[in-house]
């Protein structure tokens, strides 16, 4: 009886649903989703996923928290938006992938150290300490990180290629306006903070 | 002459400066003139937004921001990266739709003393004004070298063509626009059935076998339809078809050889640019076998990079020898031939 929620913690503790919903920007039209299973059909990463986008929503409707934001299925999203312009029901489906991975990182559900978390984090610290996007520092670290030695050789034969043919660049380039670039990111996060 | 405001994105300073150059060569015989975004930062790619989700809207908020400060009359921004596209247009979509939105994310730009108007711009991708304003009788009309006797297939990858906010391309599956720009300049145009499918994005760093089957499936329609050349217009999709099908090869062992370029580099040929100009020969997969075959010379690149160097001295310690044959074929092919 004691764990029984009183009535106006009913209405002001979200489940995950409308947790995952109001996360996403505009009207993600999640819980229109009738479980027809294009998403899943339509996605050219859905075998290596832990489970399928489909079974990812009928998860969170059954408020299984953990093991969808503990799952691969966000991370190996690659952002082709087939499922989203498929979707008869016009779920905003690649937009909800964005919203679980940034939830999995927050709440600490990601794995640390996983190629895929380490990808996004690496890369948003580039461009959060540079204003660019740093394609040299990002390839060696999740290289030295993240790649097995045998596939050395081929990583610095694509290495060696981009930077001959000069399509990289050894050192980053910094943005003149970045102090103001941080100074906005850092009030967003504070923002975004303190509406949640 | 039609003016735009112009964001390059950071692919186009480096990784994709041919397809800068090429779209610069061309720019005069279009009759448009660009005006270049300032200090702009990166959209974020697919990365921030995975993360920050207001961050990510600050982030393209601020481009946007800097882009009205510039626009003095013109409200179109052109955009040559898809990935660049897809951001900018989303951000100006949900700042146009949600007010509340808008608000937290002028909010944030505030601290950097910026404020964006939800509606003030026009995003638009570079093929979408190459087609609809230059149009395709004024392309016509500046071919001095058809292309004829190069079968190119057209490729579009996702993030142009979808989701699509402002109902800009016809269809999102299944889009004719490159092609009917390639069959403009002479080229002989494949009906290339998986143009729109995915190129794989972040993948190869992030899981490669995954991004392996994507870069195979297209490579391998491209060769059986026996494609000379595939243009993309997307800088995310030709590094992953030319720079990973090298490492694609390797791993299916098969020895696929198709040449990436972009679309504006092919127009700029037909237009009677040289390739130097156009930014050709930075490709890892060499298109001067395909050109010439349809007369057009390319100087030859700088020399590919030798990963392995051959012994100093034969004498030494025994070691175990390639078969003769091999090393020929490695020797001379060069690094784009795998055996």
């Amino acid at each position: 009886m004691n764990d029984a929620l009183q009535p106006e913690e009913v209405q002001t503790k979200l489940n995950f649903l409308e947790e995952v919903m109001q996360a996403t920007p505009g009207d993600s039209r999640l819980e229109m989703c009738i479980q027809c299973g294009t998403c899943g059909g339509s996605c050219p990463s859905s075998p290596d996923m832990d489970h399928t986008p489909r079974t990812i929503f009928a998860m969170i409707r059954a408020d299984m928290r953990e093991a969808v934001l503990r799952s691969n299925t966000a991370w190996f999203c690659i952002s082709c938006y087939y499922c989203t312009v498929r979707c008869p029901q016009e779920v905003h489906i690649t937009d909800l992938m964005y919203t679980l991975k940034s939830m999995a990182v927050r709440q600490g559900f990601t794995q640390p150290n996983t190629p895929w978390s380490d990808w996004s984090l690496t890369f948003n610290e580039y461009v959060y300490n540079y204003g660019r996007a740093f394609e040299f520092g990002l390839a060696t670290r999740q290289g030295l990180r993240h790649t097995s030695l045998l596939k050395y050789p081929g990583l610095a034969q694509l290495g060696m290629g981009m930077l001959t043919k000069g399509r990289m660049n050894l050192t980053p380039r910094r943005i003149e306006g970045l102090e103001g670039l941080q100074k906005i990111l850092n009030r967003a996060d504070e923002i975004e903070g303190e509406s949640q | 002459m039609k003016k735009y405001l112009f964001f390059p994105g950071c692919s186009l300073e480096r990784n994709a400066r041919s397809y800068y150059d090429s779209i610069m060569a061309i720019r005069d015989d279009l009759d448009i003139e660009f005006e270049e975004i300032q200090d702009y930062n990166c959209c974020g790619a697919t990365e921030y937004t995975s993360i920050h989700r207001l961050g990510s809207f600050a982030l393209l908020g601020r481009n946007l921001a800097l882009a009205e400060k510039q626009s003095n009359g013109t409200h179109t921004m052109t955009v040559p990266c898809s990935a660049c596209y897809l951001n900018l247009s989303k951000t100006e979509h949900y700042l146009r739709t949600d007010a509340h939105l808008a608000g937290q994310v002028n909010q944030a730009l505030e601290a950097g003393g910026l404020h964006y108007n939800p509606g003030m711009l026009d995003i638009r991708h570079i093929l979408d004004i190459i087609f609809n304003d230059v149009g395709i009788d004024v392309i016509k009309s500046k071919v001095v070298h058809p292309l004829t006797g190069l079968r190119v297939a057209s490729y579009y990858g996702c993030m142009i063509i979808r989701p699509d906010y402002e109902n800009r391309f016809p269809d999102p599956e299944y889009p004719d626009l490159l092609e009917k720009l390639m069959s403009a300049l002479g080229a002989e145009v494949i009906d290339y059935p998986l143009r729109a499918h995915c190129c794989s994005g972040h993948m190869p760093s992030i899981s490669a076998p995954v991004a392996y089957e994507l870069i195979r499936r297209l490579i391998h329609t491209a060769d059986e339809y026996k494609a000379d050349v595939l243009v993309t217009l997307c800088p995310m999709c030709q590094l992953n078809l030319d720079a990973y099908q090298p490492d694609m090869n390797r791993h299916f062992n098969t020895n696929y050889h198709v040449p990436i370029l972009y679309f504006t580099q092919l127009m700029g040929l037909a237009f009677g640019k040289t390739a130097k100009e156009l930014g050709i020969g930075k490709e890892f997969i060499d298109a001067r076998p395909a050109l010439s075959r349809i007369g057009i010379e390319v100087p030859p690149a700088e020399p590919a990079p030798e990963v392995r160097h051959p012994r100093k001295k034969e004498e030494g310690l025994p070691m175990p020898k390639m078969p003769a044959k091999n090393m020929s074929a490695s020797s001379q092919g060069g690094k784009d031939e795998v055996k």
